[in-house]
C-alpha cells in the first residue's frame, strides 16, 4: 500500500519502475476523497492538475530525466501562492484569491518534479496553534478526531499523519511546523532563517517566518529540504549560502555528540507524561553514544511575551495590504473609503487575526514603540545570545516540542493566553533564527509526543543526522493511526 | 495593562478594522490580558542591549537597475474586485 | 510689530533610475494605467522588496555633493497609513537612519551675497500611485504605475527667511540634481515636488511660531506666491488675536489662496518601524570613494572657475552654470577659441531669449555649439558686425546652414574696406547738404543721422567702428 511508504521509499519505487506517478497520484487523491471529510485537512484538491503533472512526470522518467522527487505527490500549505489556484491562507479575506504567480518554494519544488495534490488547511494567516481559527473550519487530529492537530500548519500535519499525502510543506513562525508535527506524530523541520525563500509565502511575521518540510522521516525531510532551499534574489532576507546535499550526512554515527538539555525546557508547565517520553528518548541517545550536558537558556521564559509583541507588530503592518482594492474580499457597496477599508477588513479577518493586528498596532503606536517593540527586540537579542553561548558547549539542544499532547478542539479557544503558551518551547528558536525539528518520540495516553532538536545556524545537516539516527533505532515515526492504515 | 473600549476603538481606527460594538468589551479584555503577559518584559534590565531586528547580522544585497517586468495588467486585474479603463476603482477620494 | 519668517522646504526628487526602487518594473513616464505595476508594486500577498543599487548610488552622489554625512548603515522603515494609492498600506521610507545626513548648500541672495542653507537630511523612499480626477460614476480611479518609483526626500533646515530665499534654494537644488544626473527636474511631470513649512514670529524671538505645511506648489513662481500669501495670512491671524493652527494647506493657483487640507493634529500615527523584509544598507569607504570620483564638476565650482579662469562676472557665471546643459554648451563654444565674454553675452542674451520665446531647452537648440562658435568667430574677425550677426543667427536657427553659408547666401559680409566705406560716406554727404550744414554749425546730434544713412546705404554691412571714424573725419 503506497500510503504506508515513506517518501524516500516511494522515490525508490518510482526509480525502480515498480509504480508510476499517475498510480501514486490516483492513490492519494482517492485517499483524500475517502478520508478527508473526517479531518478537513484540505482546502483545495487540485486533482486534474495533479494527474496531468503526474503523466508528465512519468514521461520525463521514461526519457531518463528524473530526479529523486520526480513524480512524488505532496501537498502545499495554503499559505504558498500557487499560480491559477486558490490561495486562501485559511481566511475569508482570500477565499476568492486565485494567485497570479507561484511562490519560489512552489516553483522550486515543481522543478524538482513534485506533484501538487492540493492546498492544506491552516490557522488563518498562520496565526494559531491549533488550526481552529481557519475560515474553512477546524482540522482534526488523525490520532483522535476530537483533538486538535496543532497549528498553524495543522492541515499539512494532519494529512501526512493520516497518510493522505506522503509529505507536505509547512511554515513556522513560532512553532507552526514543529508543534503540529509533534501533536500529529510526524517529522517536521524549520530551517535556519534565510535558508528558504519567503517570496510568495504570505507574510505573517517577516523576521520569523520560514518554510519547511513536514514528512514521515528525517530522510524524507532531507530530500525535500534539498529542493526547497537556496538563495532567491527576489527575497532580500534570503541568504547566499550554498545548499549542501542534506542527505549526505544522515548516516554519520553519533559518538561524541554533545546534547544540551536546557533546564528551562523541563520545568513547570511540562506535562508529566510528555516528560517521561522525552526522558526515554534522551536515554536512547545516550545509548547511541551521545553525551548529555545540562545547560541553561535563562531568558527563554521571555520568549512568549517577546513573540507576542514582535509577531503582531510585524503582522499588523503586513496585513494592511488587505483592503478590498486590488484583490481579496471587498464589502458590498462601500459608502466611502473608510467604510471600504473597515468593513472589508472587518468582514474578511477572523477574531484571532483582528486581535493580533490590534496588539501589533498598539505596540507600534506613538508612545508605546520604545516600551514594547524596542524592548522586545532587545530581549530578542538576549534570548538569541543564550543560544550562542549554549552552542559553544553543545552540538544540539533537545527538549519536548510541546508541553503537552493534543488538547481537545474548543478547549483553549476561549483562552488566547493558554493557547499562546503551547509554543513556549518552540518560539525562542524562531527569535534566534535557528533551525529546529520535531521527531516522533512516543505516545502519552495514546497521543503522539514530539522531541524537539535544535541546531546552530545552517547546521541542518547535523539536525537531520541526529534525527535520522534516532529513527534507525526507533519506530515511532512509522506509526499510523488505526483508522487511516 | 488595562485597555478600555475607547482604546480599542482608537486602535481599531488606526488599523481600519470594523469591530462591532457588542464585541468591543471582549477585545478590550483579551488585549489587556495579552498586554499583561507582555508586561513580564519590564522585569528585565535591557540597558545597552542593541535591539535585534533580524536573526542574522547581514546587510542588504543591492539589485542591478534594469527593467525585467513586463505589462501583466490583464492577469493582475482579473482578480481585482472593481476596475475600469485599467484603473482600480475606490469610493471617491476627496483631496 | 515687526515679523520675521521662518521657512523650511521638503523637496521630493524622483530619481532617474530605469526600474523602481524595490522592484524591476519600469519607471518610464506616461504609460497606460497599471501597465508598469508589477506584483511587488501592487503589494500582492507574498511579494517582497529588493533594493535598487542605482537609487543608493544616486542618493550617495547627492550627499557627497552637499558635503553631507553619508550613513554607512542606513535602514529602511515602514510608514504605516491607509490610502488607495499606497498598495501595501505602508510606504517604505527611512526614518531614524537616513542614507544622507547633515549637509548644506549656498544660495545667492539678491544683493550678491551668499547664504548657507542647511540640509537636515535626505532619505530614500518609494513614491505612491496616482488617483485620477475623472469621476467614475462616483468612484475614483487609481493608477499604480508610479508606485515604487524612487524618491529622494531632501529636507532643509528652517534656514530661509523669505520667499525669495526659498525659491533660490529650490532652484539651487533643482539645478544640482540635474547636474548630478539623478533627477530630470521635470516639475510638470511631477519629478520634482516641493512642500514648504512656513511660520512667522516676532522679530528677535528665538522660539519658532506654529508652522503650516504648504503642499501642491510645483513651480518656482507658485512657491514664491504661496509662501508670501501664507506669511500674510499667518500675520493677519495673529494680529487679529487668533492662533496659527498646525495644518496642511493646499495652494490654489487659480484662486490665488491657500486653504486648509487637514489638521496635522488629527494626522496619522505612522507607527514607523524598521522594515523586516529589508536589511541595513551598508556602504564602505571604497564605495564612497568610487562614487565621489564620478561626481561632475558641481555648479558652484564651475561658476567659480568661470570667474577666475575666464574672467566672467559672478552674475554671468551664475546664469551659465544654472543648468549643466547650458554650461556644457557654453564650454563647447569657447573650446573653439571664442572669447569667453562674447560667448557669454550671446548665450545669456540672444540664445536664451530665442529658446525662451520658442519654449525650448538648450538641449533642443537648433543651432549647435560649433555653429554658434563659428558665427562668433566671424564677429571676432570682423567679417560681420554684432548687429548683422543677429541675422546670421536667425538664419542658422531656421536651418539655412552654418554661419559662413548664411553669410554667403545673404551677402552679409561686412564692408571693411576703408575706400569702399569712404565712397558710401561721400555719397551720403553729397546727398545731405542741409544736414551737413546743420551738423557743421553745431548740431552734433545729426551724427546719428549720417550713421543711419550710411548703414542704410550699405544695407547695414558697413563696419560700424570704421564708419564712425571715417565719418567723423569727413564731417569736420
Amino acid at each position: 500500500m503506497y500510503h504506508t511508504k515513506t517518501l524516500s521509499e516511494l522515490s525508490a519505487m518510482l526509480g525502480a519502475g515498480e509504480v508510476t506517478s499517475v498510480q501514486l497520484t490516483e492513490h492519494f487523491l482517492q485517499r483524500i476523497k475517502d478520508h478527508d471529510a473526517q479531518l478537513n485537512s484540505f482546502i483545495s484538491v487540485t486533482a486534474d492538475q495533479a494527474l496531468k503533472a503526474a503523466a508528465d512526470a512519468d514521461e520525463k522518467r521514461n526519457a531518463g530525466n528524473a530526479g529523486p522527487l520526480t513524480g512524488i505527490p505532496i501537498a502545499h500549505k495554503d499559505i504558498f501562492c500557487t499560480k491559477g489556484v486558490k490561495t486562501s491562507c485559511g481566511s475569508k479575506m482570500l477565499d476568492n484569491f486565485e494567485s497570479p504567480y507561484d511562490a519560489t518554494v512552489v516553483e522550486k519544488m515543481q522543478q524538482a518534479g513534485v506533484i501538487m495534490l492540493g492546498k492544506t488547511n491552516m490557522d488563518e494567516f498562520a496565526m494559531g496553534s491549533s488550526n481552529e481559527t481557519s475560515f474553512f473550519g477546524a482540522v482534526k487530529n488523525p490520532w483522535n478526531t476530537n483533538a486538535v492537530p496543532g497549528g498553524s500548519s495543522g492541515g499539512s500535519a494532519s494529512s501526512v499523519a493520516a497518510r493522505l499525502a506522503p509529505a507536505a510543506t509547512g511554515t513556522d513562525t513560532g512553532g507552526s511546523i514543529r508543534q503540529p508535527a509533534s501533536l500529529c506524530g510526524i517529522t517536521g523541520l524549520k530551517p535556519t532563517y534565510g535558508r528558504v525563500s519567503r517570496y510568495g509565502m504570505i507574510a505573517f511575521a517577516s523576521s520569523l517566518d520560514q518554510a519547511g518540510p513536514m514528512a514521515q522521516s528525517a530522510e524524507d525531510c532531507a530530500l525535500l529540504l534539498n529542493a526547497m532551499s537556496g538563495f532567491d534574489p527576489k527575497d532580500s532576507t534570503s541568504l547566499e549560502k550554498e545548499v549542501p546535499d542534506y542527505t549526505a550526512d544522515l548516516n554519520k554515527p553519533l559518538n561524541g555528540l554533545k546534547i544540551g538539555l536546557p533546564k528551562e525546557f523541563f520545568g513547570e508547565g511540562l506535562n508529566k507524561g510528555t516528560d517521561e517520553v522525552i526522558q526515554k528518548a534522551i536515554t536512547e541517545y545516550k545509548a547511541m553514544g551521545a553525551e548529555i550536558i545540562d545547560i541553561s537558556l535563562p531568558n527563554t521564559h521571555l520568549s512568549v511575551p517577546v513573540y507576542y509583541v514582535v509577531a503582531p507588530a510585524e503582522c499588523s503592518s503586513n496585513l494592511s495590504r488587505f483592503d478590498g482594492v486590488r484583490f481579496g474580499h471587498r464589502c458590498e457597496e462601500p459608502k466611502d473609503l473608510e467604510d471600504l477599508y473597515k468593513r472589508s477588513r472587518g468582514e474578511g479577518f477572523g477574531e484571532e487575526v483582528k486581535r493580533r493586528i490590534l496588539v501589533g498596532t498598539y505596540a507600534l503606536s506613538a508612545g508605546y514603540y520604545d516600551a514594547y517593540y524596542i524592548k522586545a527586540q532587545q530581549l530578542r537579542r538576549m534570548i538569541s545570545d543564550d543560544f550562542t553561548k549554549a552552542f559553544e558547549k553543545v552540538d544540539v539542544i533537545m527538549g519536548p516540542t510541546s508541553p503537552e499532547t493534543a488538547f481537545n478542539i474548543g478547549e483553549k479557544s476561549d483562552d488566547p493566553i493558554s493557547m499562546y503558551l503551547s509554543d513556549i518551547y518552540t518560539i525562542a528558536v524562531n527569535l534566534a533564527g535557528l533551525p529546529g525539528m520535531s521527531v516522533p518520540a512516543g505516545f502519552d495516553s495514546k497521543m503522539p509526543v514530539g522531541l524537539q532538536i535544535i541546531a546552530n545556524h545552517f547546521d541542518e545537516s547535523r539536525l537531520l543526522n541526529v534525527a535520522h539516527q534516532y529513527q534507525q533505532q526507533t519506530d515511532w515515526h512509522k506509526a499510523i493511526p488505526e483508522q487511516f492504515k | 495593562m488595562s485597555l478600555g473600549p475607547d482604546n480599542v476603538k482608537s486602535i481599531a481606527h488606526l488599523a481600519r478594522l470594523e469591530i462591532e460594538e457588542k464585541n468591543i468589551e471582549e477585545y478590550a479584555k483579551s488585549l489587556s490580558s495579552i498586554l499583561d503577559l507582555v508586561e513580564q518584559m519590564n522585569a528585565v534590565d535591557t540597558t545597552n542591549v542593541k535591539p535585534m531586528a533580524h536573526p542574522m547580522d547581514v546587510s542588504q544585497r543591492l539589485r542591478v537597475d534594469e527593467v525585467l517586468e513586463e505589462n501583466q495588467r490583464e492577469t493582475f486585474q482579473k482578480i481585482a474586485p472593481k476596475t475600469e479603463d485599467g484603473l482600480y476603482l475606490v469610493p471617491q477620494v476627496i483631496e | 510689530m515687526e515679523w520675521e519668517t521662518v521657512i523650511g522646504l521638503e523637496i521630493h526628487a524622483q530619481l532617474r533610475t530605469k526600474s523602481k526602487i524595490f522592484s524591476s518594473a519600469s519607471t518610464a513616464f506616461g504609460a497606460e494605467p497599471n501597465t508598469q505595476a508589477c506584483a511587488v508594486d501592487l503589494g500582492l500577498p507574498g511579494v517582497l522588496p529588493v533594493v535598487n543599487a542605482e537609487a543608493i548610488r544616486m542618493a550617495t552622489k547627492f550627499g557627497l555633493a552637499t558635503g553631507s554625512e553619508i550613513c554607512k548603515s542606513s535602514v529602511f522603515a515602514r510608514k504605516n497609513y491607509f490610502y488607495p494609492d499606497l498598495p501595501k498600506g505602508y510606504q517604505i521610507s527611512q526614518m531614524e537612519l537616513p542614507i544622507v545626513g547633515l549637509g548644506s548648500i549656498n544660495i545667492d541672495l539678491e544683493d550678491g551675497t551668499k547664504k548657507t542653507i542647511g540640509i537636515t537630511r535626505a532619505h530614500l523612499e518609494e513614491d505612491a500611485g496616482k488617483s485620477l480626477h475623472k469621476d467614475y460614476h462616483g468612484m475614483t480611479g487609481i493608477d499604480l504605475n508610479r508606485a515604487g518609483t524612487p524618491l529622494l526626500e531632501i529636507v532643509s533646515e528652517p534656514d530661509m527667511s523669505s520667499a525669495k530665499e526659498a525659491v533660490a534654494y529650490m532652484k539651487k537644488i533643482h539645478s544640482l540634481v540635474q547636474y548630478l544626473e539623478i533627477c530630470d527636474g521635470n516639475m510638470a511631470e511631477g519629478s520634482f515636488r516641493c512642500d514648504a513649512n512656513v511660520s512667522v514670529r516676532p522679530k528677535g524671538q528665538k522660539e519658532f511660531g506654529t508652522r503650516a505645511e504648504l503642499k501642491n506648489i510645483n513651480s518656482f513662481r507658485f512657491v514664491e506666491r504661496a509662501i508670501n500669501l501664507e506669511v500674510e495670512r499667518q500675520i493677519d491671524v495673529i494680529e487679529e488675536g487668533g492662533e496659527v493652527v498646525q495644518e496642511t494647506r493646499l495652494y490654489d493657483a487659480e484662486k490665488h489662496e491657500t486653504r486648509s487640507m487637514r489638521s496635522k493634529e488629527e494626522a496619522n500615527d505612522y507607527r514607523y518601524f524598521p522594515d523586516p523584509d529589508l536589511l541595513p544598507v551598508v556602504l564602505d569607504d571604497t564605495y564612497l570613494d568610487e562614487v565621489r570620483k564620478t561626481l561632475p564638476e558641481l555648479p558652484a565650482e564651475k561658476a567659480a572657475r568661470f570667474v577666475s579662469e575666464l574672467g566672467l562676472s559672478d552674475y554671468d557665471a551664475g546664469i551659465l552654470t544654472a543648468s549643466r546643459e547650458l554650461a556644457d554648451f557654453f564650454e563647447a563654444v569657447i573650446k573653439e577659441s571664442v572669447e569667453a565674454k562674447l560667448a557669454a553675452n550671446w548665450m545669456i542674451g540672444d540664445v536664451s531669449a530665442r529658446l525662451n520665446k520658442e519654449d525650448l531647452s538648450i538641449a533642443d537648440c537648433p543651432v549647435s555649439a560649433t555653429n554658434l562658435a563659428g558665427m562668433l568667430k566671424r564677429i571676432e574677425d570682423n567679417t560681420i558686425s554684432g548687429k548683422i550677426a543677429k541675422d546670421v543667427f536667425n538664419g542658422m536657427w531656421i536651418g539655412e546652414g552654418d554661419a559662413d553659408t548664411v553669410i554667403e547666401k545673404k551677402g552679409l559680409k561686412q564692408i571693411t574696406d576703408d575706400s569702399a566705406i569712404e565712397s558710401i560716406i561721400d555719397e551720403v554727404i553729397t546727398n545731405s547738404p542741409n544736414q551737413l550744414e546743420q551738423y557743421r554749425s553745431g548740431k552734433d546730434k545729426l551724427f546719428g543721422y549720417f550713421v543711419g544713412q550710411v548703414m542704410k546705404a550699405s544695407q547695414g554691412k558697413a563696419n560700424p567702428a570704421q564708419v564712425n571714424k571715417i565719418l567723423k573725419d569727413k564731417l569736420k
